[in-house]
């Protein structure tokens, strides 16, 4: 299926990241969900690396 | 990690398998392992009087006074800051303690026994609202009707428990939350089946008829009557948690006032604290954020089992105290499966389509998702005595649970377990 044949159908919307995104969407009656994706630890470096450790034991 | 799911999960079965249950009643002097008459228990993590807020010094004077210790205000003051008086949180004693959770030595406590593992919590009866101990009100009426719950309620609610046997607090909980509680701020379900369990107990005491009166008006008068028995329930269903190696379930939320703090299985009796948070909410007329004191009680043991704040989706009534619509409150019990390990067997949440209530706080879930636990929670004001001035929504510091996923993976290096 080429990209124009997928915007000739209805299309449903998973949005991650920015909200303002699924907001957009809605406006326009499009058939959406917002997912409240962050990133691991809020980005924080350190506790990422925390977790990370912890991820790759056995 | 499957070593540490297989942890986890030994965890999860000991919270999950708790039979929290009433056995009795005793004073504190002869029942708190450790208790003796210079030890002041309190809420929260270890704190020194120097540090202690307005509401946990004027428990602390009040508790004084009640206790003989001191014939006044001033008196107790400065016995309180002498270095004569032991301070202690009530958790390294087996207790539990709501708001400023001041415990000595003459104070009746409940006996709550977990069945599944042999331990026990302890907890004071609830004084009711108003200019109360745990608000850090210390006048003589407070005293006085310290006074009467020693000399009057204690001994009938003893005696009357003597007569009923063993109370099954983890039936009358699960039954509770399928009735509007959420046995942290909403007890109403759980304080009306209490009385109608003891009822006729109650009237087999050898007591004055006009004292057993006085019994069923208070206890009719006090809603919150059994978060004294749901916080020592909790407690008690948890402990044991603590003794899980290499487990990173919480087993432990509790606040001074000052700081809040956390315990993890893996890492034992170790708090970790942070400053406590001022609590976003409703106030009562008069009063605003300006006048609360930070974060306050052991009350967030019921959180930790995964009631309160965790199952508000199941006590809808409640956002007309903490604030809110009752779809937050179904927002924020699902939130709560995001950090948690597994849904209770026993509190099944009806406004959840009967899921179990979010079980098992873990502090990797926690950092990672950054979604921290909710605490529902009455607001003290930040001077001794005043009461309590409103009620609202809270979470413990990240930094409580980022110091102790740092400990843990030192811990594990320790062993090592960690390359």
């Amino acid at each position: 299926m080429s990209l124009n044949d997928l915007f000739a159908k209805e299309l449903k919307v998973v949005n991650m990241g920015l909200e303002s995104f699924y907001d957009d969407l809605k406006k326009q009656d499009v058939s959406a969900i917002h997912v409240q994706w962050k990133p691991s630890a809020g980005g924080d470096k350190k506790m990422s690396s925390l977790l990370g450790r912890l991820k790759g034991l056995k | 990690m499957q070593f540490i799911e297989d942890a986890n999960k030994k965890a999860l079965e000991i919270i999950q398998n708790a039979q929290p249950t009433l056995v009795g009643m005793g004073v504190a002097r002869d029942t708190i392992p450790g208790m003796h008459d210079k030890l002041v228990l309190h809420a929260g993590p270890p704190i020194t009087w120097e540090k202690m807020s307005g509401p946990l010094r004027g428990a602390v004077i009040g508790g004084l006074i009640y206790q003989g210790l001191a014939s006044n205000p001033e008196e107790a003051e400065k016995l309180a800051a002498s270095g004569e008086i032991e301070y202690a949180p009530c958790h390294e004693h087996n207790a539990v303690g709501p708001m400023a959770g001041v415990v000595t030595a003459s104070m009746p406590v409940f006996i709550i026994e977990n069945k599944s593992q042999g331990n026990f919590a302890y907890c004071t009866m609830n004084e009711g609202l108003g200019k109360v101990l745990r608000f850090g009100a210390y006048e003589p009426s407070v005293i006085k009707h310290l006074n009467w719950m020693e000399k009057t309620l204690y001994p009938i609610l003893k005696e009357a428990l003597e007569i009923y046997g063993p109370m099954d607090i983890k039936n009358l909980m699960a039954q509770s939350v399928q009735m509007g509680d959420e046995c942290h701020n909403r007890n109403k379900a759980t304080t009306s089946l209490f009385i109608r369990e003891l009822a006729s107990s109650i009237l087999q005491t050898n007591s004055s008829k006009e004292d057993q009166i006085k019994v069923f008006d208070f206890l009719n008068s006090n809603d919150h009557f059994t978060l004294n028995l749901s916080m020592p329930a909790a407690k008690a269903s948890l402990e044991p948690v603590g003794k899980v190696k290499d487990s990173t379930i919480v087993y432990t939320m509790c606040r001074n006032g000052t700081e809040f703090g956390i315990r993890v299985a893996a890492l034992g009796n170790r708090w970790f604290t942070a400053p406590a948070e001022i609590i976003d909410g409703l106030y009562f007329p008069g009063y605003s954020m300006e006048d609360a004191n930070p974060d306050i009680g052991d009350s967030s043991i019921t959180e930790t089992l995964g009631l309160g704040g965790f199952s508000m989706a199941t006590a809808p009534a409640i956002v007309q105290f903490v604030g809110g619509t009752s779809q937050d409150a179904v927002n924020y019990t699902t939130q709560m499966y995001e950090i948690t390990t597994e849904e209770s067997g026993s509190y099944k949440l009806p406004p959840m389509n009967f899921r179990g209530s979010p079980t098992g706080i873990d502090i990797r879930k926690v950092v990672d998702t950054q979604i921290r636990p909710v605490i529902n929670t009455g607001i003290a004001h930040k001077d001794a005595g005043v009461g309590q001035v409103g009620a609202g929504v809270v979470n413990p510091p990240m930094k409580c649970f980022e110091d102790a996923l740092e400990a843990y993976v030192a811990l594990l290096e320790e062993e090592g377990m960690l390359e």
